[in-house]
């Protein structure tokens, strides 16, 4: 393949993983174009967060391409490398430094050097202390500033690691179950706050939550078993034969 | 809030280098200058003693800086400590000249003992003071930079980490024993009689290698908190809770702990090298995997993270030491000492700093919620 034929952000071809034979992913081919906010779906071990783990270097595929803005080979890169090309990540499972404040957690993500040296001569600025308090307030943390972000909630944890990302000024945003633990209204501001995102930044977002897929309105690609079963938009993947026989067949 | 949070903690470091300073003055001027009639009058076994707890107290302070800060638990430390050491004794060796029994000028006595006809390459120099310091530190932070390159890389960590540190000051110790290695092999270095022209023995020199052991620590100590309260400390507790998130942030996690990992082992180097002329010998016991081991419990017992409580840990186990060898309960000193850890771990996680200043923490953030007016919860730190 010639890599910079293509104009996607993001182009996965062909991606195989497996684990002890078993295939988390299985020929797994996906193209997001620049811009785009793409939602991924698909039932639990469908390979969503596998993917994740292949884009942003945490796994080595075994088979298959993945090249981001045409020219760069992921899979010759590790995570370190793949962060500073732009590529931000939530986890599904709530990763935040739990032993340091909101804000702590913030100025770590916040886009700055981040070699050794560089923080040993860090100084507060003015302006990083401005864009960290613009942060918590998108994230609606701005009360919860010098508290341990080991005692937030489940959903003001996934509401950091989103400023964190944002912190990140990453170009491609990636968003594993967003809205899991959050309330109906918290769901809402959620989609609100990623599309906002999406005016400037790719993303791709993985849910199961089908209300805040339809609220989101953009085009959704379904996984099962390692693969793509459908892509379209919410109506049409969900109409899909072989989407409803993979929902209703478990 | 976190701005009075940072100044306290400094009243704390300042505090606790006042103390550290005031002690390098004040004990070598109660031996020095008080008539040994006198109640105040520090005798000179004391001040080797406790000049011998602050060496130890800055190799713990080494060791919380990479296992409370950056979650790497190194059980062969000793093993820095006592290269350090022996580049002290080797400059040591070579002040002694022709007072030694076979009078050589050059050979040190094992080596005319051994039948060398001459001296071992990597014995030159050693005879100036500059060079040998510059060893001291050098050493140690080599071996530890090519053990960390090859460790950090490969993502080395845990109890994996712990156990071929471990299994590195094992073959130190074995290599350091044999005889043709060059270093006295199980007698080690001693006989020592001059440092920079003074006489080891010398209650004055004695005074002054504690006042020195505790500039030293307080400048270590100072590092340390440089270090910690810096981005740089953040990133480095960032990696010890959650190393692969670190690395998602596009931190490179393993140059991070590739420098405190060499900064540390030269301190500990240092602390070795303070040690040896106030004890006299350095022999390759020092390597033993136990040492190494101990120096961890003092920094449990005082509490990791903390770096104060490192220094106490190391200062109060040793004492405790001290006194139950010299006693009839000698032979149970290890079980006491197994105990203490077993009892701390259970009961004292944070040890004895990290609970003070855990409880007083609690304090205030209950005092602060009874003294707001609705609003924001207070903050609380997580269990
Ligand atoms: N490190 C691993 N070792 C072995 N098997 C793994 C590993 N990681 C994932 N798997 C398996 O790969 C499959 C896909 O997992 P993945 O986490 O990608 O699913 P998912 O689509 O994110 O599911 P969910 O909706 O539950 O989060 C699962 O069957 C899982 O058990
Ligand atoms: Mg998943």
């Amino acid at each position: 393949m010639d890599i910079r034929t293509t104009t996607a952000q993001l182009y996965l071809d062909n991606v195989t993983v497996s684990f002890d034979g078993f295939r988390a992913l299985n020929a797994l081919s996906l193209t997001v174009e620049s811009g785009e906010m793409r939602a991924i779906i698909g039932p639990n071990g469908a390979g969503k967060t596998t993917m994740m783990d292949v884009i942003t270097g945490k796994t080595r595929p075994d088979e298959g391409d993945v090249v981001f803005e045409g020219q760069y080979d992921l899979t010759a890169r590790d995570e370190t490398e793949i962060a500073t090309l732009g590529i931000g990540r939530k986890f599904q499972k709530p990763t935040v430094f739990d032993m340091h404040s909101v804000e702590d957690n913030l100025l770590l993500a916040l886009k700055a050097d981040r070699r050794a040296f560089a923080g040993l001569q860090w100084r507060e600025s003015e302006a990083q202390m401005r864009r960290i308090d613009e942060l918590l307030g998108i994230v609606r943390l701005r009360g919860a500033r010098e508290r341990l972000a080991g005692s937030l909630s489940h959903g003001q944890k996934q509401w950091l690691e989103i400023g964190m990302l944002l912190a990140q000024e990453p170009k491609l945003l990636l968003v594993d179950e967003p809205v899991a633990g959050m309330t109906d209204a918290e769901t809402h501001q959620t989609a609100e706050l990623l599309k906002e995102i999406n005016r400037y930044k790719t993303v791709i977002v993985v849910e199961h939550d089908m209300t805040f897929v339809r609220e989101l309105g953009v085009k959704v690609t379904c996984l099962h078993e390692g693969a793509v079963i459908a892509e379209g938009t919410i109506d049409q993947v969900s109409e899909n034969e072989r989407v409803i026989e993979v929902y209703l067949g478990r | 809030m976190n701005g009075l949070l940072i100044r306290s903690l400094d009243r704390g470091a300042t505090a606790f280098l006042a103390i550290v300073v005031a002690a390098a003055m004040i004990v070598p001027a109660l031996n020095l200058l008080l008539p040994e009639t006198s109640p105040l009058h520090v005798p000179t076994y004391i001040v080797s003693l406790f000049g011998k707890y602050v060496c130890y107290a800055l190799l713990a302070l080494s060791i919380d800086l990479i296992w409370g800060y950056c979650g790497i638990l190194s059980l062969g430390h000793g093993a820095f400590f006592a290269l350090g050491g022996y580049a002290m004794g080797m400059y040591l060796m070579r002040q002694i000249g022709t007072r030694g029994v076979y009078a050589h000028p050059v050979l040190p006595d094992f080596m005319v003992f051994l039948n060398w006809k001459e001296l071992p390459f990597f014995w030159y120099g050693f005879d100036h003071f500059a060079y040998a310091a510059l060893m001291i530190v050098l050493v140690p932070g080599v071996l530890a930079f090519v053990f960390g390159w090859f460790a950090f890389r490969s993502r080395v960590t845990g109890v994996y980490l712990s156990i071929i540190t471990q299994a590195m000051t094992f073959a130190l110790m074995l290599g350091f024993f044999r005889n043709n290695f060059g270093f006295g092999g199980n007698n080690g270095l001693t006989d020592f009689k001059d440092i920079l022209g003074f006489n080891v023995q010398a209650d004055t020199t004695r005074a002054a290698l504690f006042a020195a052991s505790c500039l030293f620590l307080a400048l270590g100590f100072l590092v340390c908190r440089a270090l910690v309260s810096s981005k740089f400390g953040k990133v480095l507790v960032a990696i010890r809770d959650a190393e692969a998130r670190t690395r998602f942030l596009g931190y490179r996690a393993e140059s991070y702990k590739l420098f405190v990992f060499t900064l540390s082992a030269c301190m500990a180097g240092v602390a070795g090298a303070l040690y040896v002329p106030q004890v006299g010998i350095i022999n390759p016991s020092e390597f033993a995997p136990a040492n190494s081991i101990e120096a961890v419990i003092w920094v449990a017992v005082g509490g990791r993270g903390t770096l104060t409580g490192a220094v106490l840990g190391a200062i109060l186990v040793n004492y405790a030491k001290t006194t139950f060898t010299t006693g009839a309960l000698a032979p149970y000193w290890l079980f006491v000492l197994g105990g203490l850890f077993i009892a701390v771990t259970l009961f004292l996680p944070r040890g004895i700093v990290g609970t003070l200043s855990h409880w007083w923490r609690e304090r205030r953030a209950r005092g602060e919620t009874a003294g707001e007016i609705g609003g924001e919860p207070a903050p609380r730190p997580a269990e």
